[in-house]
């Protein structure tokens, strides 16, 4: 198990080191300079691209940054000045944390009950239903199913708010908008890979033991059942993250998707670069906690290795 | 039952009836016809494939034989409901919905099969080479394909995006550049997989040349799952553009695609909400059809994985 | 062979599945019965049933799609099949263990060895935890797993196919079953661990005194185990008797084409082997006659129109073949190289 956990860091911190090249070098080839403002005089100008460091050779900004990522350094923002990447990720980040984390719960375990149900009651009235959720869940994009809820819910029938995030009451729309797509994604993944598993010896054998169906399914079927969800917990966390870009810009959420998009239309260098930076390291620390959860439940994958 | 008289005569050796057992069997069909005849069979996926055939010919036909056009605007039919005379009504400026819905049709459905087809082809023939011929080449595509994998394609999307600036053909470049590593990975191990079944060490040992193997052999015993993947990767690129089109770096007005569409529609969401749910209806339409296509593929190309879905 | 007592009796049991196509009438009024401390051997090809049949002792087989066309099942007495599913449970492990075919795929991935053996003792209070262990590793120590407290917490994948297969006969045997199915327990191993596999099962029967049902399509297992014999052919037994009256006194053209085509050691080089040609009936609509009557090289008018009669030709030896009727030719099956040796 150690050996495994070592080489998932590994693989994880090359992962990362080439996610940062590569948006470093993309973020340098971008349209527009931050400083077109006409009102700026060229000396003006050049002492800001002094400051930021932009007139000395591309290597040499490289190295800077990387030194200071480092030191745990994200950089500056051009747009807003005097705020930190830093500071911009720790004012909203938590909001996209927090949206992000109920709706990866909600999809999540939803997403399971509902596949189980699904895949033991095969053929039912109620089977039929969760593939039917699962079906539109997986074929609406989540700026649909966000708007379509505040339509409903916020504006017609007013039963919930419809925009910013300030209680629970508040996070009840974009948590299921979010959570929508995933969880049809996960009760229909767990359905499949139920009924599959169903079908191997092993459950043959338990139950010639004169285990109960109960015990057969809790500790048998689910168990082996659940290796495909944890193998797409990834994409699927990527997925939820950058849903935030769009349901919190619908529903009004300072959160870091928000900025995100603003400072893409900005050309807010290092805005970006900062926070695409901030956002892989956080989806390949995912990517690695699914690895290493995987090798938990799965004791084949420790020894194996890939 | 009626006993019927058993009689001396009954008991003459006949012998075997090998040639009566032979007519049991059912008449054999070919792959292809047999994947077709079970796809027609499935009313979910015929139905569609249905539904894609008439979108397309919508998005083709429909804005031709319309007396609007995509940019015209009409200040007396500004948000107006659908009529007679807007077939799905106007936006905020007052321009026809249905020509929109159907140019957006054009956009959306082209990009959504050039990214999953350049994806697919890119993927194949890289995922086939290593799969086939292992070796150095594998070794370092693989690493490769590891660490992109690692790395959610939507960022670099965004970023490749932002520096190409937006279009139709940027954002199918964009798609592409990190689009082909899931099909790539996927064929590679299909590939490898067939590569070591007995049918092909039997060719080999026959001395037929890797050419011949992989055209004859190993293309199509992997057709089938690259038809099916391909057909589930067209909803992905078009809900990617669509995503894309609504953050803002996708298509940019006047030309229109169905994220536009939607997009456009969520401002208006509180004064005319037809102007959001039209195009989301398309778009989820479009959608489901794909999938119970792909999944219709899928059951018909694969008939262990019958029923399991 | 003195009489010994009746454990389990099969009656007329036809069970077949529904599928897409239509159903598939996988068991034809099967009966035959097992008794204290024997070894019952069902050979037959594969698709012929015999598995199906075993897995209906209990309730093994999914229903649906499967379901039973009619029969009985009585365990000491007791119909299985009326039985509810509490009841069944409380058979299946502790009366009966089941060894399956293909210890690759029969344990699970994700379990360790320990806790699969002592799962058979899931929710029974007359045993501690610490009896429960005790008798895994008993058992573990019985059926030849060396190393018995590190193998306890390994998982299936480090273990090799012969091991796995002890482990599957440990969970078969650890609560003491009066009857154990084993359904080609030896088919996927290679010859050597397949002799040890067969010894062990020997030595348990002779220890425990249980009886075993012993299902395989391989003639040199039956001759080594077995006290009396099923011959199952598409659905429905052919053949029955002891291993003697089987192999000396072949009564079905059909058992002789099974011996016809095995090869051993002690025939000589010239002896040509004749496989039985043709493959096995459709059983989406089996023939109304003999389901052999096609591979059979004696087949008769009526074999192709009737269900042939059953002939009751010794004590235990049973045959369904119209050869034995009084207007048929006299055709003698016997095989002639068992006399020599």
């Amino acid at each position: 198990m150690g050996k495994y956990i070592v080489k998932r860091v590994l693989a994880a911190v090359i992962t990362l080191w080439v996610l940062i090249t590569a948006v470093f070098f993309l973020v340098r080839l971008m349209p527009g300079e931050p400083f077109t403002n006409p009102k700026l005089t060229p000396e003006i100008q050049a002492n800001l691209e002094e400051y930021y460091g932009f007139n000395k050779p591309l290597i040499v900004q490289y190295g800077q940054y990387i030194g200071n990522l480092l030191r745990g350094d994200f950089g500056y923002s051009m747009k807003y000045t005097n705020k930190t990447v830093n500071y911009i990720i720790g004012q909203t980040f938590p909001f996209s944390a927090d949206l992000g984390i109920r709706a990866l719960v909600t999809a999540i375990s939803f997403g399971l009950i509902l596949g189980i149900i699904s895949a033991r009651n095969r053929g039912k009235g109620i089977d039929i239903f969760c593939v039917f959720i699962a079906i539109i869940g997986t074929s609406m994009p989540d700026f649909i199913v966000g708007a379509t809820l505040q339509y409903f819910f916020g504006m017609k029938w007013g039963l919930l708010p419809v925009a910013q995030y300030k209680g629970f009451a508040y996070t009840i729309l974009p948590t299921c908008s979010l959570a929508f797509y995933t969880l049809a994604s996960v009760s229909r993944i767990m359905r499949s890979s139920m009924l599959e598993v169903v079908q191997q010896d092993y459950i043959k054998t338990a139950r010639s033991k004169g285990l109960s169906e109960m015990r057969i399914t809790a500790r048998h079927q689910i168990r082996n059942a659940i290796m495909p969800v944890i193998t797409m917990m990834g994409p699927t966390v990527a997925a939820t993250l950058t849903g935030t870009f769009v349901i919190e810009s619908i529903y009004a959420i300072p959160g870091m998707g928000k900025y995100y998009v603003e400072s893409v239309t900005n050309n807010d260098y290092a805005l970006v670069l900062g926070m695409t930076v901030f956002y892989g390291m956080f989806l390949v620390l995912c990517n690695l906690i699914v690895d290493i959860l995987y090798g938990l439940v799965d004791p084949r994958v420790r020894v194996g290795g890939k | 039952m009626e006993e019927q008289k058993i009689t001396k005569d009954m008991f003459q050796v006949k012998g075997r009836s090998i040639t009566e057992m032979e007519t049991i069997s059912r008449p054999s069909l070919s792959f292809w016809s047999d994947a077709w005849r079970r796809l027609r069979k499935n009313k979910a996926a015929f139905l569609g494939l249905c539904i894609i055939v008439v979108y397309a010919l919508l998005a083709i036909f429909a804005p031709m034989f319309s007396h609007y056009t995509m940019s015209e605007m009409d200040p007396k039919s500004m948000n107006a409901l659908p009529s007679l005379q807007h077939w799905f009504g106007a936006d905020a400026t007052g321009r026809d919905q249905w020509v929109r819905v159907w140019m957006g049709a054009r956009v959306s459905l082209t990009i959504g099969l050039c990214a999953a087809t350049i994806n697919m082809c890119i993927g194949a023939v890289l995922g086939g080479l290593c799969g086939y011929y292992g070796g150095k080449l594998d070794m370092i595509v693989m690493r490769i394909v590891d660490v992109l994998y690692g790395i959610p394609s939507l960022i670099i999307t965004i970023l490749v995006m932002v520096v190409l600036g937006t279009g139709v053909t940027t954002l199918i470049v964009a798609m592409c550049i990190v689009g082909w590593i899931s099909s790539c990975r996927f064929v590679r191990g299909e590939v490898y997989r067939l590569k070591g079944q007995d049918f092909v060490l039997a060719a080999k040992v026959l001395g037929v040349s890797d050419f011949v193997i992989i055209m004859r052999h190993i293309i199509p015993n992997i057709m089938g799952l690259l038809v099916t993947n391909l057909c589930l990767a067209i909803p992905n690129a078009i809900f990617q553009e669509a995503f894309l089109s609504y953050i803002g770096l996708g298509i940019s007005p006047p030309n229109c695609s169905w994220g536009v569409l939607a997009k456009e529609g969520i401002k208006m969401l509180r004064v005319a909400p037809h102007e959001v749910l039209i195009p989301a209806f398309f778009i989820c339409t479009t959608m489901l059809a794909l999938t119970m296509l792909g999944d219709g593929l899928r059951d018909a190309v694969d008939p262990r994985l019958r029923g399991t879905e | 062979m003195e009489e010994k007592e009746v454990l389990l009796e099969i009656k007329d049991l036809s069970f077949s599945f529904k599928t897409y196509a239509g159903s598939v009438k996988a068991v034809r009024d099967v009966s035959f019965d097992v008794r204290k401390g024997e070894v019952l051997g069902i050979v037959g090809e594969s698709g012929c049933g015999k598995s199906v049949t075993c897995q209906c002792i209990l309730r093994l087989n999914p229903e649906p799609p499967g379901y039973f066309e009619g029969g009985e099942i009585l365990y000491q007495g007791q119909d299985i099949l009326k039985m509810k599913n509490k009841e069944i449970r409380k058979i299946r492990g502790r009366e009966i263990g089941f060894v399956f075919q293909d210890p690759m795929t029969s344990l699970n991935p994700t379990m360790r060895i320990g806790a699969q053996i002592e799962e058979v003792f899931l929710g029974r209070t007359d045993v501690s935890k610490k009896e429960v262990k005790e008798k895994a590793l008993e058992i573990m120590r019985l059926v030849g797993i060396s190393d018995v407290e590190k193998r306890y917490r390994q998982y299936p994948h480090e273990l090799s196919g012969g091991m796995k297969q002890r482990v599957m006969i440990a969970i078969a045997l650890v609560s003491q079953p009066s009857l154990i199915i084993c359904d080609e327990p030896t088919t996927s191993l290679d010859v050597t661990i397949e002799a040890q596999i067969l010894e062990l099962l020997l030595e348990l029967r002779e220890k425990f005194g249980t009886s075993i049902i012993m299902i395989t399509h391989d003639l040199g297992v039956i001759a080594k185990l077995c006290d009396r014999v099923i011959v199952m052919y598409g659905g429905k037994i052919v053949e029955r008797g002891t291993v003697k009256e089987i192999f000396y006194d072949t009564a079905h053209p059909y058992t002789n084409g099974l011996m016809n085509s095995i090869a051993s050691l002690d025939i000589d080089k010239d002896t040509v082997l004749k496989p039985i040609e043709g493959t096995p009936p459709d059983l989406f609509s089996p023939p109304a006659g003999c389901p052999f009557a096609a591979r059979c090289q004696y087949a008769m008018e009526i074999c192709y129109q009737r269900m042939p009669e059953s002939y009751q030709l010794s004590k235990e030896h049973e045959t369904n073949c119209w050869l034995r009727h009084e207007y048929a030719p006299k055709v003698d099956l016997r095989m002639k190289r068992g006399e020599e040796s």
